[in-house]
């Protein structure tokens, strides 16, 4: 009986998302890190990421692949410690660490479990791994031959092709096309100074936000950043990026490939994280393309027409306008029929707009399916990280339900209408070009 | 990259105080419910799984168990076709299906209020689907969308067809889940119907629901959905058994590429009796020990130290209706020649036969058993989709918890005799892709397959 009191008692307290109510802790610790907290004791774990604005538009063109390899050779030998050692201290504690990286952020992640042994083990390598990272020359020199091979394997697939000819043409001479400019020329130009320059004034006191959830109180939080913060090198935030230019053409890439696909990407610049439209554009997304089964793409093209397994689209919102694009793979004899459909589903949208039945399916998807956003603590710390790294509102999620209730038609028909060119996108087709 | 995760480290790995939290209830018509309680969020997942795979093809009609999959959206009389996802979507959830060698499953996410429409909507679809010849000739061109973009220009995945198709000689593992190419060109509507007639029955399912839910609740709801539908003759299977392999398998790939690949595989046995059967375990730790984290013995020797491969990992599925494999896959850096790599590979492979695993490797591994166990539990999905292989292989959800018990109790000796017994030179399949130049002025249309 007493089992079943101390149970009840704990999934009473514990929900995470129960009335959409996330309890977020957000603090500045000593050192200047901003520190984003949720406390959860429902499983033994805490999960915590490391972001810094470190993504690939921190990049030079001409080295191209400096971010990445920053990030990606932090935990290949910290204070004196191999890439082997390191990850077999994590492995002795079955801690797991990985990280995301992007054109603005690059993160370092940790799973671990709560017991004492276990998290003091793999926090004190995470420690290391962000503040005291060696770069050590050989590791780097093997890393960048994997890299370079891996480049050389994906210019030869259509999606890989696909993708880079895309970001070149969506971001011409922007800090946001350097995710796909990296090339066996630019990796093969980084130095280990290279790296020791980004890291000591990227990964920097002032420019760090750490997300916590789990089986930690709010003081044991507050070690924790500081443990994984206090010693990270001094310096200015980031400089701002400039806007993304808005395409005053259309431009149509076709490159030839031999496979039984045309991969078909269209685009134009989206949106930013905080963007005023953000809410009438998401909504009225999936109805177009984001919702799957249902959208206008997907009943076009693949239900009424059976061109596609796959089509989609989607706004990625970055720190400036992040891609809207549109995405399909189609045997490649029917390119050019593929392709009308997309287009002139995508015009007859912006042009006309959705219909209140679509409006209400997807305000019942998005508002009756928030619980599931959040049921996982993994899925929590994404939410944790980006709110922290874009500075949302504390009440973002708590607030997202009542924005999405409130758009209406006209938003959603006005937001497309001024940010959405149909005659001016990007275009590029990967395969069949006749 | 790799073809081959190692499943050890996946979500397959359960609390065993979880068990407490799991019941099941089996209904007149032979459909069995589990029900595990999470009540972390207000929510549920939902999975019907068929003992329906492509293992359960013949030849000529391959493709037909995931064909039918994409059927099962395509309408019942009281859910017109592509209703399905849209009426789970209004109600704020998530739902798909896949289909794999041994089962074809259907799920759905959703606020833990709304199982009784994802109830409603399933059990109606057990028996009542409609496959009409016009969605049919419309859905098997998606289908084939999604050959050519799952397989047929992927170079990697075109290896592990061909792979399959050598390493296993009789048994329908040999045969790719999606179907061959020509297969699906010949498919009709009447093979869908006949596949459905067939195997979809309540008999044949397992409902698996974990969330916020209640087990009476759930089992009483089971009965009133799926209660009414009649159980009918299931097909006689018979167990088809690989002959043994009586020396090296040896093929090349060519295909357009830029880096060469290896594929290397030994037959192992599945997990057959969790209690009493210890060598697929030992299995388990073996490919923990060459391919568990970043510092694991091929990694570490061949990628870091050795700098012979840009990318490695090793294999071993425990839980399979048929057979399986151990499995090796790696790709050459630069300036390595594939012979060379295979030759790393296999003095790797030796050097275990021969010498064993180390304490510090084998607890490494268990540490790692240990932390995968609890991270399990982080999703219901995935742990719903624990408890649905376990049934639909032949195991029990009870043997979900003896996993890591039996891990743990697994020693050095035990991997090094297994080691011994199925890493044998004379049972190796190796496939190894030669690549093509990207010739862009040469389109292959229907590649190697027939165009008719």
């Amino acid at each position: 009986m007493y089992a079943k009191y101390l149970l009840a008692v704990v999934s009473l307290a514990l929900p995470l998302a129960v009335q959409a109510a996330l309890p977020i802790q957000h603090w500045k610790s000593n050192s200047g890190a901003e520190i984003y907290f949720v406390e959860n004791h429902d499983l033994p774990i805490v999960d915590v990421s490391v972001n810094f604005a470190a993504g690939s538009s921190q990049d030079q063109p001409a080295k191209a692949g400096v971010a990445a390899l920053t990030q990606g050779l932090m935990s290949l030998g910290a204070n004196g410690q191999s890439d082997d050692q390191i990850a077999n201290r994590l492995a002795d504690v079955g801690a797991n660490l990985g990280g995301d990286f992007d054109a603005d952020r690059a993160s370092l992640r940790l799973r671990t479990l709560s017991s004492e042994r276990e998290k003091a083990a793999s926090l004190a390598v995470l420690a290391a791994v962000i503040q005291s990272p060696d770069f050590p020359a050989e590791v780097l020199e093997r890393e960048k031959a994997r890299t370079i091979a891996n480049l050389s394997e994906a210019e030869t697939q259509p999606d890989s092709i696909a993708e880079k000819a895309f970001s070149a043409a969506l971001y011409g001479s922007h800090p946001y096309a350097l995710q796909d400019a990296i090339t066996a020329e630019t990796v093969s130009a980084i130095s280990r100074e290279d790296l020791m320059t980004f890291y000591r004034s990227h990964y920097t006191r002032n420019n760090v936000v750490v997300a916590v959830i789990g089986d930690l109180t709010h003081e044991q939080a507050e070690q924790l950043a500081e443990q994984l913060t206090s010693k990270l090198p001094e310096g200015a935030a980031m400089n701002a990026l400039p806007p993304v230019p808005l395409p005053t053409q259309p431009n149509e890439v076709r490159i030839p490939h031999q496979a039984a696909q045309s991969h078909i990407l269209l685009g134009y610049p989206g949106i930013k994280r905080g963007d005023p439209d953000y809410f009438p554009l998401y909504v009225g997304n999936y109805i177009l393309g984001g919702g799957g089964f249902g959208s206008r793409l997907t009943e076009e093209v693949r239900e009424k027409r059976g061109l596609v397994y796959s089509v989609y689209s989607y706004f990625a919102p970055l720190r400036v306008a992040g891609p809207f694009e549109i995405g399909l793979q189609t045997k490649r004899e029917q390119t050019a029929e593929a392709l009308k459909v997309v287009r002139e589903t995508l015009k007859t949208f912006v042009d006309n707009g959705a219909n209140a039945k679509e409006l209400k399916d997807a305000k019942d998807n998005l508002i009756g399916g928030f619980a599931l956003r959040l049921d996982s603590n993994s899925k929590v710390l994404d939410y944790l990280a980006v709110i922290g790294f874009y500075g949302l509102p504390l009440n973002f999620l708590d607030d997202y339900t009542k924005q999405v209730n409130k758009v209406t038609l006209a938003q959603i028909k006005d937001a497309f209408k001024r940010r959405i060119q149909p005659d001016k996108m990007v275009t590029v087709i990967v395969g069949a070009t006749e | 990259m790799p073809r081959i995760l190692a499943l050890l480290f996946l979500p397959f790995a359960l609390n065993a105080l979880a068990d407490n939290n799991i019941q099941e209830h089996k209904l007149a018509n032979g459909l069995k419910v589990v029900v595990q309680q999470d009540h972390r969020s207000p929510v549920l997942v939902s999975q019907v799984w068929y003992r329906a795979g492509s293992m359960d093809e013949v030849n000529g009609n391959t493709g037909v168990a995931h064909a039918l999959e994409h059927m099962m959206f395509k309408g019942t009389r009281k859910v017109p076709a592509g209703q399905f996802s849209r009426i789970i979507a209004a109600a704020g959830g998530k739902d798909n299906a896949f289909t794999s060698r041994d089962y074809t499953v259907f799920f759905q996410q959703l606020d833990k209020s709304r199982l009784d429409l994802a109830m409603k909507l399933e059990s109606d679809r057990m028996q009542n689907l409609q496959i009409t010849d016009a969605e049919f000739a419309k859905e098997i061109r998606v289908v084939k969308e999604e050959r050519r973009w799952r397989t047929d220009d992927k170079p990697q995945a075109v290896v592990g067809e061909q792979f399959n198709a050598v390493a296993y000689q009789e048994h329908p593992y040999g045969r790719p889940v999606i179907g061959w190419m020509n297969d699906l060109e010949q498919m009709t509507a009447e093979d869908a119907r006949n596949w459905y007639h067939t195997w979809y029955a309540p008999n044949n399912a397992t409902l698996v629901v974990v969330g916020d839910v209640d087990p009476k609740q759930v089992f009483a709801m089971a009965e009133k959905y799926f209660g009414p539908l009649k159980a009918h003759k299931l097909p006689i299977r018979k167990n088809q058994i690989e002959p043994e392999q009586k020396g090296e398998r040896r093929i090349v790939v060519k295909v357009p590429a830029k880096l060469p690949y290896l594929l290397m595989g030994y037959p192992a046995p599945s997990l057959r009796d969790a209690e009493n059967d210890w060598e697929p375990y030992a299995i388990a730790i073996l490919t923990g020990v060459m391919d568990g984290n970043s510092a694991s013995r091929l990694n570490s020797d061949l990628v870091r130290r050795d700098r012979l491969a840009v990318d490695v990992s090793a294999g071993y599925d425990i839980t399979n209706r048929g057979p399986s494999q151990i499995e090796f896959d790696a790709t050459p850096s630069e300036g390595t020649s594939v012979a060379d790599l295979e030759l790393a590979m296999r003095t790797e492979i030796d050097n275990i036969k021969q010498n064993g695993i180390t304490e510090d490797e084998l607890q490494r591994v268990k540490a790692q058993v240990i932390a995968a166990d609890v991270y399990g539990r982080d999703s219901m999905f995935n742990q719903a989709l624990q408890i649905g292989t376990y049934e639909s292989v032949g195991l029990s959800w009870r043997d979900v918890a003896q996993y890591t018990k039996k891990l743990q109790a697994v020693t050095v000796q035990q991997v090094q005799q297994v080691a011994q017994k199925y890493l044998d030179d004379d049972k190796l399949t190796i496939a190894i892709l030669d690549p093509q130049p990207v010739d862009e002025h040469a389109p292959k249309h229907e590649g190697i397959f027939h165009v008719r």
